[in-house]
């Protein structure tokens, strides 16, 4: 796309390109979040036999819109007794955070912002940074029910961030990458040479059914809500938030759902491959796969929310803590005995 | 502390079975109505909004005698009457405030002639208060626009009276 701003110099063709690939990436997320919105009411709707927004538009197809222009006209107040520049500070930083993300994310071979080596790091810390978007508008609202839900969700990602961060061990191991686009080829005939992804390894799978119940506490969605439980704490660290403040918390919050999707099926189903290593399978673009199996997993995210309760709090640091970490911890071993005994064989 | 137990909890089966339930209601017709285009059916004594009734030649049916007033517990029916140049005794002024009204009914059980009476519209929600403040002609013009229903609402309940 450089080639496109040749007159320039280089400098700046590269920065209208990267500008550019930005846009590419941004526009259509933005358009995802709002139909992904609507399907996650809808399924959600449909399984408590309701029938979900269908009066917006076709099926109701517009009606994230319409929320949005809502959302767009109303005013955004500002609590007196907040801290005004972290009170305005926090939605951006949540949103930003959930954006930078993408950069990594690999979306067919070759169709990736940036092609880093250590792209699974940079997944980790700025999926870490997202927390400060959280215990700043929870401290900064100065008020008692966002400072708690801001409280419990810093507790609540950091414990599921150590189990992510040892399930994605396991998969790195496997792959012998950091880099997203080499874990994804690493998994192209990974059963028998006929099935593409890490999830069909029986030794893996379980690794994933971790990655899934962590990127659901991860990403603050039923059942580990807890943040944000109505019952409890009004709306959580949003409560005092209006308008557009609002808005880029709501949009973050999607971005994230419909990222951790993504890596799920990047990391143990293939990602942009098709889940069986066929040829005449390759004929649909990459990138269509991928987008089929992000809202199954997305389905799977709203099947969930619509099922299961909300967890206790000391349940949720239990399954974080005394579940996941010890297990996914064994895990790595095993994994790691597992690949030493296939390259090596057993030492005699 | 059993073997089965931890298999069980560790195969996540609980949750299993409930999302084989939640995924069985997914696919089942939906239990709400689409409320602004499809209306649940309505009995015959349905409390809604109130009408005044006429009788079929035009003449309005309520003579003034005031016990719809009396009986009201929520005191929302204000009525005045005077004798009519015929002689006979009319309301002058029948106002009800609507957002007083507790639809219960006793008006319509007090009333004598069948005059006023609440009709199957529950449509009715206004932008202002006053809106909400019915005076007579508002509901005689109530009962000519619902007469059809609400005399045959009349004559389906009348058995059980």
């Amino acid at each position: 796309m450089i080639s496109w701003f040749s007159a320039l110099p280089y400098g700046w063709a590269f920065f209208l390109a990267t500008i550019i690939d930005i846009l590419v990436i941004a526009l259509p997320l933005m358009l995802a979040v709002a139909m992904i919105i609507y399907a996650d009411r809808k399924i959600w709707a449909a399984m408590a036999l309701r029938r979900g927004p269908n009066v917006v538009g076709p099926f109701g197809l517009l009606q994230s819109f319409a929320d949005g222009l809502k959302v767009f006209l109303q005013e955004t107040i500002v609590p007196s007794a907040a801290n005004r520049g972290l009170f305005l500070l926090a939605p951006i930083i949540t949103f930003t955070v959930a954006l930078i993300v993408w950069a990594v994310v690999p979306f067919q071979a070759g169709v990736v912002l940036a092609d880093i080596n250590v792209g699974l790091l940079y997944i980790l810390a700025a999926s870490s940074l997202g927390v400060y978007g959280v215990i700043l508008s929870g401290w900064s609202s100065n008020s008692k029910y966002p400072f708690y839900s801001a409280l419990r969700a810093a507790a609540q990602m950091v414990s599921y961030e150590v189990a992510i961060g040892f399930v994605l061990v396991t998969v790195v191991l496997w792959a012998g990458s950091f880099n997203l686009s080499h874990i994804v080829m690493a998994q192209q005939g990974h059963i028998f040479g006929l099935l593409n992804g890490f999830g069909f390894n029986p030794l893996l799978f379980p690794m994933w059914v971790v990655f899934l119940i962590s990127s659901m506490a991860e990403t603050q969605r039923a059942p580990f809500d807890l943040t944000e439980a109505e019952s409890e704490l009004v709306a959580g660290y949003q409560t005092e938030y209006s308008s557009m403040s609002f808005a880029l918390f709501w949009l973050g919050e999607y971005a994230n759902v419909i990222l951790m999707c993504v890596l799920n099926a990047t990391l143990f189903w293939g990602g942009w491959l098709p889940p069986l290593n066929i040829p005449f399978l390759y004929v649909i673009p990459g990138i269509i796969w991928l987008f089929i199996k992000m809202l199954v997993f997305f389905f799977i995210f709203s099947w969930v929310r619509a099922t299961v309760p909300r967890y206790r709090y000391d349940q949720l640091m239990r399954l974080g803590w005394k579940v996941f970490l010890p297990l996914s911890l064994l895990w790595v071993f095993l994994v790691s005995g597992v690949l030493m005994w296939m390259r090596v064989g057993i030492a005699q | 502390m059993n073997l089965a137990y931890y298999v069980k909890s560790f195969t996540l089966w609980e949750f299993l079975k409930a999302h084989a339930k939640t995924l069985h209601y997914f696919f089942k017709p939906k239990a709400t109505i689409n409320y602004p285009y499809e209306i649940n059916p309505v009995s015959p004594r349905f409390r809604g909004e109130h009408a005044l009734r006429r009788y079929p030649n035009g003449e309005e049916r309520c003579i003034a005698c005031k016990l719809c007033e009396a009986v009201c517990p929520a005191l929302a029916i204000t009525i005045e009457s005077e004798p009519r140049d015929d002689g006979s005794r009319r309301t002058t002024r029948y106002d009800l405030d609507m957002t007083k009204c507790i639809f219960c009914g006793l008006c319509q059980e007090a009333c004598p002639v069948d005059a006023i009476v609440e009709g199957p519209n529950l449509e009715y929600s206004t932008e202002t208060r006053e809106e909400l403040i019915y005076d007579k002609a508002k509901l005689l013009d109530n009962g000519d626009r619902w007469e059809s229903v609400l005399a045959a609402n009349i004559a389906a309940d009348a058995p059980y009276r």
